[in-house]
């Protein structure tokens, strides 16, 4: 005989209401990106050909290396959440799924670090 | 074995994908070939960070047949991804979900995709030189 009360019978049961956030994050990060992609690839053309003082110079302006920041944040997240599906939806098997899970998701948080603090590094003249 | 006999779903191998699944399943490969080209943006900022040397050496990288290959696979990969990802967001609103218009949006995406990575080369070309 189960003695469990209905409510711990209910428990755990439903989702793990996590679904929202993860579909939310993934959306409001697209959204960001929309203006702030645009606006780097169009940086880009005009820095990219210069030398390593026309970037240094673009980068110390406060508004360009925040919105570049703000930028690389939001992508690396986009990305760790996109691979994460990515991963989840087609390896089968549970080893090889939590190691690229492990890898892609802190791989994301390094490299996603690693930039914004070299944009931080050139934007403070380090 | 009746087990083994359930009906299945699209099999892969002998069904012609219409165009928009294979929109569908572009949008996953193009993001992940667009983490690629991620790693390779922050590997030009640490570079960036580094110094002149390694600043000019992975430009010369890029500026390589290679590396331009990889820019106009990235860049197109990015207006793809960036049109579809717009069409997505329009379908959250719960608009724009029936046949037809699917069918309509997803010839949009190819063709917003290919101008914007047209116009993108144009101006970082021809408008760069000048």
């Amino acid at each position: 005989m189960n003695m469990n009360s209905p409510l711990s019978k209910a428990r755990g049961l439903g989702s793990a209401k996590e679904g929202a956030h993860h579909w939310k994050a993934q959306r409001l990060t697209a959204i960001l990106m929309l203006p702030l992609s645009i606006w780097f690839i169009c940086k880009l053309i005009c820095v990219a050909g210069g030398t390593h003082a026309d970037l240094v110079a673009w980068l110390q302006q406060p508004m360009s290396a925040t919105l570049l920041i703000l930028l690389l944040a939001s992508l690396f997240y986009h990305m760790a959440l996109g691979l994460q599906v990515v991963i989840e939806d087609y390896v089968q098997a549970t080893g090889v799924k939590i190691t690229l899970l492990l890898i892609t998701q802190f791989g994301s948080i390094l490299f996603g670090l690693a930039s914004i603090v070299s944009v931080l590094l050139i934007a403070t003249g380090a | 074995m009746a087990s083994n006999n359930r009906p299945l779903s699209p099999h892969l191998d002998v069904y012609r994908l219409p165009l928009t699944a294979i929109i569908s399943i572009s949008h996953r490969i193009t993001g992940v070939g667009l983490s690629a080209g991620t790693l390779l943006l922050a590997c030009w900022l640490i570079a960036a960070a580094t110094g002149v040397e390694s600043y000019d050496k992975i430009n010369a990288f890029l500026g390589s047949w290679f590396g331009m290959v990889l820019l106009f696979l990235w860049s197109f990969a990015f207006f793809f991804h960036l049109s579809n990802g717009l069409r997505h967001l329009f379908w959250d609103t719960g608009r724009g979900l029936d046949k037809a218009d699917v069918e309509k949006s997803a010839k949009a995406v190819i063709i917003s995709a290919a101008a914007l990575t047209v116009l993108t080369w144009f101006i970082a070309l021809v408008g760069g030189a000048s």
